[in-house]
């Protein structure tokens, strides 16, 4: 089992984020779960998501201590919360910022890192501050826990309501990021 | 299959079984079922009444007039909600309607919470309600179509379970059966005996009773309540056979044993059972798959008490651990309380154990569920709260 856990802030998509993770690998023909950290909504405030990929169905509700895979949507994170707190050498992490990895001052392996410049790729594509669908183009590439077609279909899904437009800035942010 | 979020997945469900009354209050604590099935109406995808109610009384109100007078009905609600609607549950019940309500389980405030936890739906425990828990979305899928079944058999109301947040807002795979199939399995209209409001034919509903009548109706109820344990396992069964897709726990390390009120996971010859309701057994069921002698029951039908199967599988287990997410306070937990009736009514062996866990959202741990397991083979006291 894979276990992902998504960090962000209120109104940056962080939600969405491990939902289309889910989608996704269900759309690969894997076993998934994705649900939030079931707290407040409030705009700007610290949110986390989390998501499970597997072979199998998936049993487990308890909330991810021990990732696999973070995503960090947001750098601010990192001074005054703990997120790294239960990574380990292990631990993947993607992150959205315009930095090189070693400017970031992570106190885990270099190669494990991977960044993507999320909030630049969608304001050139979507026209707007929404980086998270973006930073999953390069999660896919990263770690090939969900294929691109995969996360392609889950936006189509997801968004299906939100109209056309929306769907292809979407998908060509993502396979941009996904370079 | 599809992946879908827990209240979507139900949403769907209620439009395939196509009531023609639908009422609830929109606003906290509501979850997206509501939103969904107005949604749906709004966009000319379903052909229920959907009335907008002031409150969540007014909302199990409506529903009960649309009831009485032959409609199938439904609402959902959840914490504050339906403490609100609780006189209404109590009707309800009274006048042997067949109504179904969804309860996304949460605390109660204060201090407010808008987590989950199930003190909301063991508050109005004694209203006379069939009360299903569901462990995920594919069995909440299934017990909100066996709930219309039982209801319009039985004239009884039911009541499905499902944990706020951990299963309402989470996203799996699920299975949504198609309506033309749901209405196969459930009852035709004319093959129903609910007694109607009909201003051709006037009768009273839920009349006054004296001390004559009252306790010979309570007595009643409670009899059809607890008979109703054998049409749930047999309509399970049913069930099972038209519906069920692909064997969800072809996976598992040992076979489940379901007869729609409980389910027995673990080995055949267990030293400690867990019993639990809801999603947290998910949890109990990884941790079960650890140890060689540890095995949970789910208890799926929290009233009418499955008795019976509780104690056959219990009565030669050495140590019972019991969890529940709500307490009565300066007792214990209801579901322990339950239990350990039973170990006296049975003269059981098993020592039993209640653990109080995930109040307001807590989490419960696989680390949790390991200290349970080892607290319940060593001490012996009344409610441990496991906090952390």
């Amino acid at each position: 089992m894979h276990q992902i856990r998504v960090h962000g802030r209120g109104g940056q998509g962080v939600v969405t984020d491990a939902e289309l993770i889910a989608i996704s690998a269900f759309e690969d023909g894997k076993q998934s779960q994705a649900f939030p950290s079931f707290g407040v909504e409030r705009t700007g405030a610290p949110i986390e998501s989390f998501a499970r990929i597997d072979n199998k169905p998936i049993r487990i509700r308890e909330q991810i201590y021990n990732p696999d895979v973070l995503v960090v949507l947001d750098v601010s994170l990192f001074k005054g919360s703990d997120i790294l707190g239960d990574c380990d050498k292990k631990t993947q992490i993607v992150i959205n910022t315009g930095k090189n990895k070693d400017q970031l001052g992570l106190s885990l392996p270099l190669k494990n890192i991977y960044t993507v410049n999320a909030t630049q790729i969608a304001l050139d594509i979507i026209g707007k501050d929404v980086a998270n669908t973006t930073t999953l183009g390069a999660f896919a590439k990263a770690n090939k826990l969900i294929s691109i077609q995969g996360l392609e279909k889950a936006i189509k899904q997801k968004f299906n309501e939100k109209g056309k437009d929306i769907v292809d800035k979407n998908i060509k942010a993502v396979r941009q990021a996904y370079k | 299959m599809q992946i879908l979020e827990g209240s979507r997945a139900i949403a769907y469900t209620i439009k395939n079984i196509s009531p023609e009354v639908i009422s609830a209050y929109p606003i906290t604590p509501q979850t997206h079922i509501v939103e969904d099935l107005a949604q749906f109406k709004a966009d000319d995808k379903a052909d229920y009444e959907y009335v907008l109610a002031e409150s969540e009384f007014a909302a199990a109100s409506i529903i009960a007039g649309a009831s009485s007078a032959g409609s199938r009905v439904y609402s959902a609600t959840s914490s504050q909600g339906l403490l609100l609607m609780s006189e209404v549950l109590f009707n309800i019940a009274g006048m042997r309607l067949p109504i179904i309500i969804t309860c996304a389980n949460r605390g109660v405030s204060a201090p407010i919470t808008i987590w989950n936890d199930h003190q909301d739906a063991v508050t109005i425990r004694d209203a006379g309600w069939i009360m299903f828990f569901a462990e995920n979305h594919q069995e909440s899928v299934q017990q909100h179509i066996l709930a219309y079944k039982i209801a319009e058999k039985l004239n009884l109301p039911v009541m499905i379970n499902i944990d706020g947040y951990i299963l309402t807002h989470s996203y799996e795979p699920v299975f949504i059966p198609n309506a033309s199939k749901i209405k196969k399995f459930l009852l035709k209209k004319a093959d129903t005996n609910t007694k109607l409001l009909d201003p051709q034919k006037p009768i009273t509903m839920g009349a006054f009773a004296s001390p004559n009548y009252y306790m010979e109706i309570r007595q009643k109820l409670h009899q059809d309540i607890m008979t109703s344990a054998e049409v749930i396992k047999n309509e399970y069964e049913k069930y099972i056979k038209i519906f069920q897709p692909k064997n969800r726990d072809h996976n598992n390390k040992y076979k489940s044993f379901d007869n729609g009120l409980i389910e027995y996971y673990g080995p055949p010859e267990p030293q400690t059972i867990l019993i639990a309701k809801g999603s947290v057994v998910g949890t109990i069921k990884e941790m079960v798959d650890n140890y060689k002698k540890v095995g949970v029951i789910k208890v799926k039908v929290y009233r009418p008490f499955p008795e019976e199967e509780i104690k056959n599988i219990i009565k030669k287990v050495k140590n019972v651990a019991v969890l529940d997410k709500s307490i009565s306070l300066g007792q214990e937990g209801p579901l322990a309380l339950d239990v350990k009736a039973l170990k006296a009514t049975y003269e059981l062996k098993s020592k039993i154990q209640g653990f109080v866990v995930g109040l307001g959202g807590r989490d419960i741990t696989q680390k949790m569920i390991k200290d349970i397991i080892s607290l319940s083979q060593k001490q012996s006291s009344k409610n441990i709260f496991i906090c952390k």
